[in-house]
């Protein structure tokens, strides 16, 4: 698809970068009354740190006490509880438990319930290994006690952003494609950037104020436009391995590991679309773009599942994924406001984004009521549900006039692959319609559909499931 | 699942018949034949006929037509058959729960149903395994697919996924993998097998000079490279010399596992193949259920595959066309006999 960009824009607020920090900060500035664009290199939103999470809504029962980050999580999971019914959003009441396996994971028990109570998290609970396996009777026996964290869910991490984008677009927000910014200067009152889009044309986006969530590319964006940045990212890749339908109902938590100074470890956790995932792992690498996955992780968090639900070793493999955190060389988020040059960054947003996205938007919008900028709220703002592919929730194939299931193992219809190619945000890609669709997310993989869904695309997306036609 | 349904509507029958493949439409018409009429064969695909419909060549038939056809020519035979019968096939109706005692949930364009059958038969089949379930490593790039969804695209849609592919595997899919290249045009760069010898004694031995493509024994794919589209891959040989082909996709070949998680979420119990348990007679751990065709490891112990499988290289679960031809006309047989 060509870019949609008209040569001139000119906004109060730009947010570069459709991840969901950028999803989130278009949203609430939008609600807020401002004008936004939202730009975005890719050609659908959510191309880089949020292609691949662990779908955890985290209460921050375990983030680094008295930090920006904590606040923005706490926030960030009560607008979710707030808003996700009107946005059609779904929410998987799991609950965690953080299951020791060992004894000296054991003696940790007490700095982690400390460490809860000061994050205002107050109601977890000692459970003893009896406890525990009357809840997880699936777990293996070696486990020896756990701490359940109860408000810990789990959430669909794709359609959460688009329903904050599409809300944000259908009030008066523009988005901007395939088009990403280069450089940039500011004339005291207005920037003016410059941008590259895929057909070359060269765009220009003025705005009052920019908001850099470019995740990944964060620290370049602010070379880039600024000449300097305060932080490097080190990207920190996360693989995991998603196992068939039927381990969903082997494991009812997200059963939690004790972590440790470097590593918050590896979980296994149900998915809202009704698998069990295991993962991620966490390796530092010089790409950012490089969300490959290899044989011997792989193989280490298929063994490390069995080895804690052996019930599994039942149950097939679907799928593998990975994503790359926007790490940098500290821990906690890299926000700065650059008062002075009409400038916000929102860096190193690293393994809490999905969660703490709308906090981080508040957090935003208080950047700017602190400098004296308000705008006119909207008052009566559109609410715009997003179609439901929780496996929980109804869906799509249990109305009738679907026409056509066209993935089998994820039942999705060709109704719902039709409205997401149409709708408020169309899918910009093959991977934008997977996740609006979960069309070949499943256990065959495409071995059935994905002729018809070749058919059913053609000529959609700059890049397609086949490359031309027979010799016949 | 379907507590959020629009159902109330409810129906009927004495045997009911998932997949309206070879073996599924071999059952129905032995039912037919011997008298029983109250049968429904269900299909979730758009049309009848199971993989053979997009198996654009030979040889498949030989047992039930003593002619040597194509998949597509042999599918549209048994549909005949079955329709001159009067057998009612439904087609774009997936099972989506198999209840206790024959309480089938279906999903339909026109809204679900809940069909009651005094027996059901399974016959849902068996696919390859995806890269994804194989752990392989590297880009999770375009252009990577079975050989099932290859010749669904040149078969039924006349479309390529890619012009130079690395095949993987030597099963006899592999074979066909190979003859489906040639007349889309497409032209493989190398087969590769990880162990010293091909799984099939032939024609794959022999083949791959004819398509004049390398045939890389002892080779796995140790990386697959590729940003948005598959560009090369790297392969390893067992003294773990690594060398790099390019290429614009792999294909994945054969390791079929059982079209069964259909199953696994029911009361139904699998064995360690994945397939639902069976009794000598094909029931199931619910005497209400059977199961036939390639949903079940048909044995390879007698021989019937071995003409083409070197010794003790056959892998799992994939039996050719008119083994569940003869499978499904056996276990039609075993519920008529239960009625
Ligand atoms: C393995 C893993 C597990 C995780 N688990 C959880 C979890 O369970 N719960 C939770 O709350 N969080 C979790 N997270 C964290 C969460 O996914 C991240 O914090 C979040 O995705 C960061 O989003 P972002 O918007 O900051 O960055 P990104 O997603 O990287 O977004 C940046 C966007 O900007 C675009 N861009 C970059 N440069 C430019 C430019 N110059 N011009 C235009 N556009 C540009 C990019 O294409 C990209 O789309 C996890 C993360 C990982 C990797
Ligand atoms: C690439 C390839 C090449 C082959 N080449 C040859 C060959 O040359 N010669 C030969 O003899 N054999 C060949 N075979 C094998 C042959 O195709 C099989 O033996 C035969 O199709 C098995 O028949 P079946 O009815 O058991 O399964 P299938 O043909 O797989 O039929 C199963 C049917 O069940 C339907 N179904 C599944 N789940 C549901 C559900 N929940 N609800 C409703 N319907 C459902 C499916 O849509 C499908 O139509 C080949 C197989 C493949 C994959």
């Amino acid at each position: 698809m060509t870019s949609k960009a008209p040569p001139i824009i000119d906004v109060d607020i730009a947010v570069i970068g459709g991840g969901i920090v950028g999803c989130a900060v278009a949203r609430r500035m939008t609600l807020e009354g401002a004008s936004v664009v939202l730009v975005e290199k890719s050609a659908d939103i959510l191309a880089g740190a949020s292609k691949g999470n662990s779908a955890i809504l985290h209460t921050g029962f375990d983030a680094p006490n008295d930090s920006l980050e904590h606040e923005c999580i706490q926030n960030g999971y009560n607008e979710y509880l707030e808003i996700h019914e009107s946005l059609n959003l779904p929410l998987l009441k799991t609950g965690a438990l953080l299951v020791a396996w060992t004894e000296s994971e054991e003696e940790q028990f007490s700095k982690i319930l400390k460490k809860a109570q000061h994050n205002k998290v107050n109601d977890l609970q000692l459970l003893s290994k009896k406890e525990l396996l009357q809840r997880e009777p699936n777990l293996a026996n070696s486990a020896r006690a756990a701490i359940e964290v109860p408000r810990e869910y789990v959430i669909d991490p794709w359609s959460a952003p688009l329903a904050y984008l599409s809300q944000a677009v259908v009030n008066g927000c523009q988005t901007t494609f395939s088009t990403e910014v280069t450089g940039g200067d500011f004339d005291g009152e207005r920037w003016t950037l410059q941008t590259n889009t895929l057909d070359n044309k060269k765009g220009i986006i003025k705005a009052k104020h920019v908001i850099n969530s470019a995740g990944l590319y964060g620290d370049i964006l602010d070379q880039d436009v600024l000449g300097e940045s305060e932080f490097t990212i080190k990207p920190r890749k996360g693989e995991f391995v998603v196992f068939d339908k039927p381990a969903h109902a082997l494991v009812k938590n997200i059963i939690l590991p004790i972590p440790t100074e470097i590593t918050k470890g590896v979980v296994i956790f149900p998915t809202i679309f009704g698998n069990l995932a295991v993962g991620p792992t966490a390796d530092e690498q010089e790409g950012r773009s490089d969300a490959s996955v290899d044989q011997k992780n792989l193989e280490m968090l298929y063994d490390l599942a069995i080895e804690k639900v052996p019930a599994l070793k039942n149950v097939r493999v679907n799928a593998t994924y990975a994503g790359i955190r926007p790490a940098t060389e500290k821990s906690e988020y890299r926000v700065r406001h650059l008062n002075e040059k009409n400038w916000i960054t929102l860096g190193g947003i690293r393994s809490t984004g999905l969660t703490a996205s709308l906090g981080i938007a508040q957090h935003v919008q208080k950047l700017f009521a602190e400098q004296g900028i308000t705008f006119n709220r909207l008052s009566t703002p559109l609410a715009h549900p997003v179609p439901n592919i929780a496996e929980h929730l109804p869906r799509d194939w249990q109305k009738s006039g679907y026409e056509e299931i066209v993935c089998h193992c994820e039942l999705a219809t060709k109704r719902e692959i039709i409205a997401a190619l149409n709708s408020t945000l169309p899918a910009g890609n093959l991977s934008g319609l997977k996740r609006r669709t979960r069309v070949t997310m499943g256990r065959c993989q495409g071995f059935y559909c994905s002729a018809r869904l070749d058919e059913l695309t053609e000529d959609k997306f700059v890049d397609s499931i086949s490359v031309g036609n027979t010799d016949e | 699942m379907n507590k959020h349904s629009e159902n109330n509507n409810t129906d009927s029958c004495d045997v009911a018949i998932i997949g309206a493949g070879p073996t599924g439409l071999s059952a129905a018409i032995t039912l037919k034949e011997a008298g029983l009429h109250n049968i429904i064969v269900i299909e979730r695909e758009a049309e009848a006929g199971g993989v053979p419909r997009h198996c654009g060549h030979p040889p498949f038939g030989f047992k039930e037509y003593k002619k040597i056809l194509t998949g597509p020519q042999y599918a549209k035979k048994n549909i005949e058959r079955a329709l001159k019968l009067g057998i009612k096939i439904q087609c774009k109706t997936t099972v989506t729960k198999l209840g206790e005692n024959g309480e089938l949930s279906l999903a339909t364009p026109e809204g679900l149903k809940t069909l009651n059958a005094k027996k059901v038969l399974i016959a849902t089949g068996t696919r390859e395994t995806p890269r994804s379930a194989q752990f392989v490593t590297g880009d999770r790039a375009l252009g990577i697919c079975n050989t099932g969804a290859l010749q669904a695209m040149v078969y039924l849609k006349g479309k390529i996924p890619f012009k130079r592919p690395v095949i993987v595997g030597t099963e006899i899919v592999s074979f066909s993998a190979l003859l489906t290249c040639r007349k889309a045009g497409i032209k493989p760069v190398a087969m590769i097998e990880e162990n010293d010898k091909p799984s099939v004694r032939w024609p794959i031995h022999y083949s791959h000079y004819l398509f004049a493509s390398k045939l890389l024994l002892g080779n796995k794919i140790n990386k697959v490279i590729g940003d948005k589209r598959v560009n090369a891959v790297e392969v390893i040989n067992k003294n773990g010399d690594i060398s790099t082909l390019e290429c614009d996709g792999i294909l994945f070949t054969g390791k079929f596992t059982p079209e069964s998680s259909l199953v696994q979420m029911s009361h139904l119990t699998i064995d360690e193949n994945f397939s639902p348990t069976v009794n000598a007679l094909g029931q199931c751990s619910d005497p209400s259920y059977y199961a036939a065709g390639n949903l079940i490891q048909l044995s390879n112990e007698e021989g019937r595959n071995n003409i083409f499988y070197a010794k003790g290289n056959a892998p799992q679960a994939v039996n050719v066309s008119g083994l569940c031809w003869e499978h499904g006309r056996d276990i039609a047989n075993n519920i008529l006999k239960s009625l």
